[in-house]
């Protein structure tokens, strides 16, 4: 069994609001040395068979149609 | 040196080739801003202009047009400030004035559901702001492909996502809209939103930058690559296949931040510490500084560097054409500048001194040390381009009114009639409409007395007196495709209706105008009917449009939309206790049909649904016979003598008798006189059921006679059927899982 782990983000120019109210309260915490803060998702994808290239390309079509919007989001692939 | 491209560097290289045409402007466009400035428009100016003179922000096609609403207004005292404002006021009495206006994000929409409609929300909402108002209540007008296309399913559960998540963190109730499917919106759902904000008229707030030295403020969000371009290359031109990367990055939405930009502004507007405020929407910093300055016939002066960026590799035009949603300018006096960011600091809003009012005309930016604008502001805000565009009425205009519905088999004798109707009720377009509208919070802040549906949301105003308002909104683009001029004053005609039905007087329009490429001139004859018929029927019934929306290019290649005047009609309560709602409640009250039913099927919902038809004439247009019908309906609901009121529109008496059983599950027993399925099916305007309290029978009798409405009576209400004596029963259990089933169906 293989497991691979997607990361999403939002693209770089997207605003992120929640990043932002994170960093605010990490201000208000008193972590007064965080400049920004951006979230994102991870999910970890288990898999029936090996990690090989058809698997993670599976993986990758997956990710694009389900788990990330690709209009406002990106993603990356890794096994764990 | 920034490298930047100075005033100074434009007037020294006159040759250098612009990306105008990337853009937007043409060619004629682009000399004319030379022509204006006498040199090469900067980067940066080339980029105002670009947004500025876009279809979206000048109405370059339309203005010629829309003239005639402020032409052929009716006279009224009750208009505070009309069109050219950011939204329209009108008084309501009490000392209180409303503000409201429709707007569309058709094309955002479509690209990122969710995020496209959220701030389409969030951007309705601080114009009505920026009025001075504060903002009550929301409503949204939506419309989409077939039900069961996957395009639909992919793009509606966003965007009434989109809207549910703007507008309940914002804690505005949703009152009311529409939710309509047709092909035509396939790859081109129409997304208006609707917002209405109440204010003391000493409240009203105006967009201009007066008094030399005062100083200009940005508050709210920062400045981030959002939505760059969007005005004028997204809402300003027809959608391409798959040009991803000529998109402007989504702008995303934060209600949380709009909630303390709202508070922040009513704090501000009530220490008095706001010569001038204007929003920013479309076009950004571009728009609120040109605006502004034109607004006041002053002059500005901007500091570009110390606009608060969230990307520090933006540029000088980049942050000038900016979409980043949450933001507002407001200008100053120099003494109340220090209170102005003593307010925003407890609101937890960003507020920075980005320049200052001036005296010379011009509208001057700096960035980097350098001066990089120089404009005339009114030639970017109100002189830009104006086009009498082509006008031709298309060819086959006279073909589809001559497919007359008259041809189509019909249904006959009770069992098919029976089908006909479930038939209809089930239907995607007249089918309950609770699996989006639960979505929405309809009760949050406690002063709605009707919401979806009913005939129209009313929401309460004053708790002393109880004067309220009363909203609808109607289109039906199958009419303004058979007849754009009779289409549009249906909708105007059915939004009244709608708000007098409630038991609320008419009192004023906002109209959201979504059509094809205006430079295909058909597409073109289609607009100027429509606002003909708006302006000419407005005038008749004596409700002045207060502003509005123009939306062109919604169309997929070469095939537009159906011209789609979105009209939403105010009405105004002196009581929301005497409000009259749709459903039926009282064992053997009578039930009556005011007005006139021919057989007029044209463009009608059954024609659609039994027959997939769209041709022929839609229903006469009688707007004397709509002005008694509401005289008879509000004196009606203000002496009492209803216990319900449903106005008909699509799908006819059956589908209104069944709406009406449905409200409260009480049935009831109709007689019809003669053709059946016209007396059931057709959509005549101007028509309404009502149910009179019992002992009021003879007092109701007489007003309409007063007002010359023809009464029909049709029997009563009560049992737990809805029965056609002598053709037809439903059982109301029926009639309810014909109406709640579909759209779950689909949408799960």
């Amino acid at each position: 069994m293989a497991r691979i782990v997607v990361d999403v983000m939002l693209r770089k120019e997207i605003h992120d609001p929640q990043g932002e109210a994170i960093a605010s309260a990490a201000h208000r915490l008193g972590f007064g040395q965080v400049l920004g803060v951006r979230q994102g998702k991870r999910f970890e994808v288990e898999l029936s068979g090996p990690a090989d290239e058809a698997a993670l390309a599976r993986v990758a079509e997956l990710a694009g149609e389900l788990l990330a919007n690709q209009v406002i989001e990106e993603f990356t692939l890794h096994e764990s | 040196m920034s490298g930047a491209d100075t005033v100074g560097r434009a007037a020294a290289t006159p040759g250098q080739p612009q990306p105008y045409a990337e853009l937007g402007l043409t060619s004629e466009e682009y000399a004319r801003i030379g022509g204006v400035l006498g040199r090469r428009p900067t980067d940066a100016e080339l980029a105002i202009y670009s947004v500025m003179w876009s279809e979206h922000c000048s109405y370059k096609s339309s203005r010629v047009h829309l003239r005639q609403f402020a032409e052929s207004a009716p006279p009224s005292a009750a208009l505070l400030a009309g069109i050219g404002q950011n939204a329209g006021v009108v008084d309501i009495g009490q000392g209180y004035a409303v503000t409201f206006k429709v707007e569309s994000h058709n094309h955002p929409s479509y690209v990122e559901p969710f995020q496209g409609a959220a701030t389409g929300i969030g951007g309705i909402v601080r114009d009505i702001l920026a009025m001075g108002a504060r903002p009550v209540a929301v409503m949204d007008s939506l419309r989409f492909g077939p039900a069961d296309a996957p395009d639909t399913r992919r793009v509606l559960p966003g965007v009434v996502a989109g809207i549910s998540f703007y507008g309940n963190c914002l804690g505005l109730p949703n009152i009311g809209g529409e939710l309509a499917f047709d092909p035509c919106y396939r790859g081109n759902p129409l997304v208006n939103a609707l917002c209405v904000g109440v204010m003391r008229h000493e409240d009203l707030k105006l967009a201009a930058a007066r008094g030399t030295g005062n100083q200009v403020i940005l508050f709210g969000s920062r400045t981030g690559p959002d939505g760059i371009g969007g005005a004028s290359v997204l809402a300003s031109a027809t959608f391409g296949g798959s040009d991803a990367a000529k998109r402007p990055s989504v702008q995303v939405g934060d209600p949380f931040m709009e909630k303390l930009l709202i508070e922040c502004c009513l704090d501000l507007y009530a220490g008095g510490l706001v010569t001038g405020i204007q929003d920013l929407g479309a076009a950004g910093v571009a728009c609120a500084t040109t605006e502004l300055a034109a607004g006041g016939g002053s002059g500005m002066r901007v500091d570009l560097d110390v606009v608060p960026l969230r990307d520090p590799a933006l540029g000088p035009a980049e942050i000038l054409m900016s979409e980043s949603q949450e933001r507002m300018m407001a200008v100053v006096e120099p003494g109340d500048v220090d209170r102005f960011m003593d307010v925003c600091a407890r609101w937890g809003v960003l507020a920075t001194v980005i320049g200052e009012v001036t005296g010379t005309g011009r509208l001057e930016m700096t960035w980097r040390g350098e001066q990089v604008v120089d404009i005339p502001p009114a030639s970017a805000a109100d002189e830009g381009p104006v086009y009498q565009r082509p006008i031709q009425r298309p060819a086959g205009q006279d073909a589809l009114l001559a497919d007359d519905p008259a041809a189509l088999p019909r249904p006959e004798g009770g069992p098919e009639l029976r089908a006909a109707l479930l038939s209809l009720l089930a239907s995607p377009g007249l089918a309950d409409t609770a699996w989006v509208t639960e979505q929405y919070d309809r009760h949050v802040r406690g002063n709605t007395v009707l919401a979806m549906g009913q005939d129209a949301g009313v929401i309460r105003i004053d708790e002393q007196t109880g004067l309220g308002i009363a909203l609808a909104t109607d289109g039906n683009g199958r009419f303004g495709l058979l007849d754009p001029y009779a289409g549009a004053q249906l909708a105007l005609a059915e939004a009244y209706r709608n708000v007098a039905a409630t038991g609320a007087v008419p009192l004023a329009v906002t109209n959201g105008l979504n059509f094809g490429s205006p430079e295909d001139p058909g597409v073109m004859w289609q607009f100027s009917e429509a606002v003909r018929g708006l302006a000419d029927g407005c005038a008749a019934l004596g409700v002045p449009v207060t502003g509005g929306n123009v939306s062109f290019y919604n169309q997929t290649d070469e095939t537009p939309i159906h011209p789609t005047p979105v009209v939403g009609v105010l009405g105004v309560h002196a009581d929301v206790t005497r409000r009259v709602p749709v459903g039926l409640r009282t064992e053997g009250a009578p039930i009556v049909l005011l007005g006139r039913t021919a057989a007029e099927f044209g463009g009608s919902a059954w024609a659609q649904v039994a027959h997939g038809h769209c041709g022929g004439r839609p229903p006469q247009v009688d707007l004397g016979a709509e002005q008694a019908l509401a005289a008879v309906l509000t004196a009606a609901a203000a002496d009492g003598l209803l216990e319900a009121a449903h106005d008909l529109s699509e799908g006819g008496l059956a589908i209104a008798l069944a709406e009406c059983c449905l409200d409260q599950g009480l049935g009831c027993q109709v007689a019809l006189q003669g053709d059946l399925f016209t007396q059931l099916f057709s959509e005549s305007a101007a028509r309404a059921v009502v149910a009179v309290r019992p002992g009021s029978e003879r007092a109701f009798a007489a007003l309409a006679a007063r007002h010359g409405v023809p009464v029909q009576e049709l029997g009563v209400a009560g049992g737990d059927s809805l029965v056609v004596q002598g053709s037809f029963d439903i059982p109301v259990d029926e009639l309810a899982a014909a109406h709640t089933g579909t759209l779950p169906g689909i949408f799960g």
